[in-house]
């Protein structure tokens, strides 16, 4: 690792990577970091990451990055006791920062779902909802999107080896979609894109295909500088969807119902649509 | 750019069979030639080799918060007005690598990075884009700071206009006094009928690529003629801006009601900046490599609608959107003048048709200009 005077760390720091309910997307795209791997393994001391190497080493950790949301009741135990041996806990994608699309079943009947699904259903020990990491113990910082933009946790690794506080970007997707040169597609195609009111990180892929952004990095943040930050104008969007898009209210519903549909500004706006 | 006193001939006529001859004059120069292409829904400036790769037989309808192609036998080049990019990206790139820095030991140095840019002749220039490009010149190459990014790009142009003869909803350069009519700016002007182009040339530049084309002399009766559809054009708009004592309106409305009901509707999302030819906010990032050996240091395009324009250590001064929307509104028509002694809107109306919940800024200045009781 290379030392400068302001990283706080005198040795690699060790670096714990934890999974909760999740499908091991968000991992996936840290190893995805090819061409970083080899300066990232001098860097810092893996020193637990079960979907990489097999060598799982107790805590205490420097970092932990924790994917996944809590879903089961022996999720609850695990995450406090992550919370104790760690410095720096840091979730990664919508699961854990949000509760995921599996936190769906928080408007709907787990028992049911039990009952429809499994042959014995009594063997399966599931909370009925699917919650944040940050509703459970502190989280220190949150990496958004379905799943995490690699440059994005590259970018928070590098600030905290060299002591910066990382400055996770929070401004809307329009503004990349716009850096990028794409027409957008609400205008030019009345496609309902949550896009204004979506947080930066993916690049604008999905408006980059000619398509509409379901909000997978979760709300931007209206005022980012003192969290918890003020979600944007949802209900507006929501009328331009629901009187110039068309868009009926069951619609309404699943487009502010997503992927991070349990976050409290898209859920607000969902809700409200359910009961019209 | 084009400011040398320089003798306009006579507008000449030129058919719309020989257009070929003009992308051969500008290659022959050692342009790259950039033109209005269909491309996701609307059109962008993209490489053109022929008038094929012109939209010909396409429209464009564009309402606040809405643009739509549509498809009709016309055979005209330069039938769609424009879409979503004015000049802006093409002089003021919404992201460039300014410097390199390397670290050694206890210092570091900083590498400045050149960008490769080539000579481009872009055709089917808006009267508002011109007036928009000579408001940001005023801005980028001020005598006290230069850009020299801007600037390189700047000299390297070399641009076709064309007269509007039909407006879309959402134009008011008319009010504005920035068009219709390309009025300067240009090195070749065009205004298109069925058959042929009134052209003439608005630089020594234009001159020379003008003098490679089969041309004849446009009559009297022509270019009267043109300069009516023109008339007409500008007749036929309907939205205005309040021009008059619009400043003082807007400085004295500060705590009028109506920044209230356009917050309510505004995203924030600053989409009206983005694709405004004359906003011009940048911001500048930071990248360290993982070994903090490197940084490199990148301007990208900002807006006064992002979460952290307005903040400045330890406080946001613009937290709430009636903050910003009332930032845009009043810098762009009101302290614009004071700071650069000229309007910082030229009435293209793109800021109303690329707003995803189609604001007018017109309906907001006269608003905001009435009394509020
Ligand atoms: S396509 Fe979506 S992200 Fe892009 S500018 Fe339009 S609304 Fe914003
Ligand atoms: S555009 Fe939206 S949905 Fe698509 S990847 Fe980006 S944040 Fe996710
Ligand atoms: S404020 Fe709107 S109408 Fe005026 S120049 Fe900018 S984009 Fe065009
Ligand atoms: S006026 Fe329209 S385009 Fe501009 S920030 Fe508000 S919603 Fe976005």
């Amino acid at each position: 690792m290379v030392e400068t005077q302001f990283s706080p760390y005198r040795k690699q720091p060790r670096v714990a990577v934890v999974k909760f309910a999740s499908c091991d997307g968000c991992q996936l795209s840290i190893l995805n970091l090819e061409d970083d791997l080899l300066a990232l393994g001098a860097a810092i001391d893996i020193a637990y990451f079960p979907e990489a190497s097999s060598n799982m080493q107790e805590g205490p950790y420097d970092i932990a990055f924790v994917e996944g949301s809590i879903t089961c009741p022996e999720d609850l135990p695990r995450i406090l006791e992550l919370r104790q041996q760690t410095t720096t806990l840091i979730t990664i994608g919508a699961c854990a920062t949000s509760g995921g699309i599996q936190a769906l079943r928080n408007w709907s009947d787990i028992e049911a779902f039990k009952q429809a699904v499994y042959p014995n259903p009594e063997y399966i020990q599931s909370l009925s909802t699917s919650t944040a990491i940050s509703e459970h113990v502190s989280v220190d910082y949150e990496l958004w999107g379905c799943p995490i933009d690699k440059r994005q946790l590259l970018r928070v690794l590098t600030d905290l080896l060299q002591g910066v506080s990382p400055r996770i970007p929070t401004h809307n997707v329009c503004i990349d979609c716009k850096r990028q040169g794409h027409v957008c597609v609400i205008v030019s195609q009345g496609l309902p894109c949550l896009g204004p009111v979506t947080r930066t990180g993916c690049g604008a892929i999905c408006p980059s295909m000619g398509r509409d952004c379901y909000g997978c990095f979760g709300p931007a943040e209206h005022v980012s500088v003192q969290p918890p930050g003020v979600p944007p104008n949802m209900t507006s969007l929501a009328q331009q969807f629901h009187q110039h898009l068309q868009l009926i209210p069951v619609e309404m519903v699943r487009r502010f119902r997503g992927i991070n549909g349990s976050v409290q500004s898209f859920s607000k706006e969902s809700d409200a649509w359910e009961s019209k | 750019m084009n400011s040398d006193s320089f003798q306009a001939p006579s507008p000449r006529l030129f058919l719309r069979k020989n257009f070929l001859q003009l992308f051969h004059a500008l290659k022959q120069l050692g342009y790259q030639i950039l033109g209005p292409v269909l491309s996701q829904g609307a059109i962008q400036w993209k490489t053109i080799t022929a008038p094929e790769d012109l939209p010909i037989g396409w429209n464009d309808r564009q309402e606040p918060g809405s643009y739509r192609l549509e498809q009709d036998s016309h055979s005209r080049f330069f039938n769609i007005i424009h879409g979503p990019e004015s000049l802006k990206p093409l002089t003021f790139t919404s992201r460039e690598t300014l410097l390199v820095l390397d670290r050694q030991d206890h210092t570091f140095s900083a590498k400045e990075i050149q960008p490769e840019i080539k000579p481009t002749a872009v055709l089917g220039v808006r009267a508002c884009d011109l007036a928009g490009l000579a408001i940001q010149d005023r801005i980028f190459l001020n005598d006290t700071y230069p850009d020299p990014y801007y600037e390189q790009r700047r000299e390297h142009l070399l641009l076709v206009a064309v007269n509007c003869t039909k407006a879309h909803p959402a134009c008011f350069c008319a009010s504005m006094a920035t068009g219709p009519k390309a009025q300067y700016g240009f090195d070749l002007c065009l205004t298109e009928a069925d058959e042929d182009f009134l052209i003439e040339a608005g630089s020594r530049k234009g001159l020379q690529v003008l003098e490679q084309l089969t041309c004849s002399l446009a009559s009297e009766e022509r270019i009267i003629q043109d300069k009516e559809r023109i008339a007409a054009c500008a007749a036929s708009q309907t939205r205005r801006l309040p021009t008059a004592n619009l400043p003082d309106a807007l400085y004295e409305a500060h705590d009028h009601p109506r920044w209230d009901q356009v917050a309510a509707r505004c995203l924030s999302c600053s989409n009206c900046t983005m694709v405004c030819p004359t906003c011009f906010c940048h911001g500048v990032e930071e990248t360290p490599s993982l070994d903090f050996q490197q940084s490199e240091h990148t301007r990208v395009w900002d807006s006064c609608f992002a979460p952290d324009h307005g903040y400045i250590h330890g406080k946001n001064f613009r937290p709430t959107t009636k903050d910003r929307y009332r930032m845009w509104l009043t810098h762009k028509l009101a302290s614009w003048i004071d700071q650069f002694g000229t309007s910082g809107c030229v009435g293209c109306g793109r800021c109303i048709t690329w707003c995803p919940v189609g604001i007018d800024i017109t309906e907001e200045a006269q608003a905001l200009s009435q009394p509020s009781d």
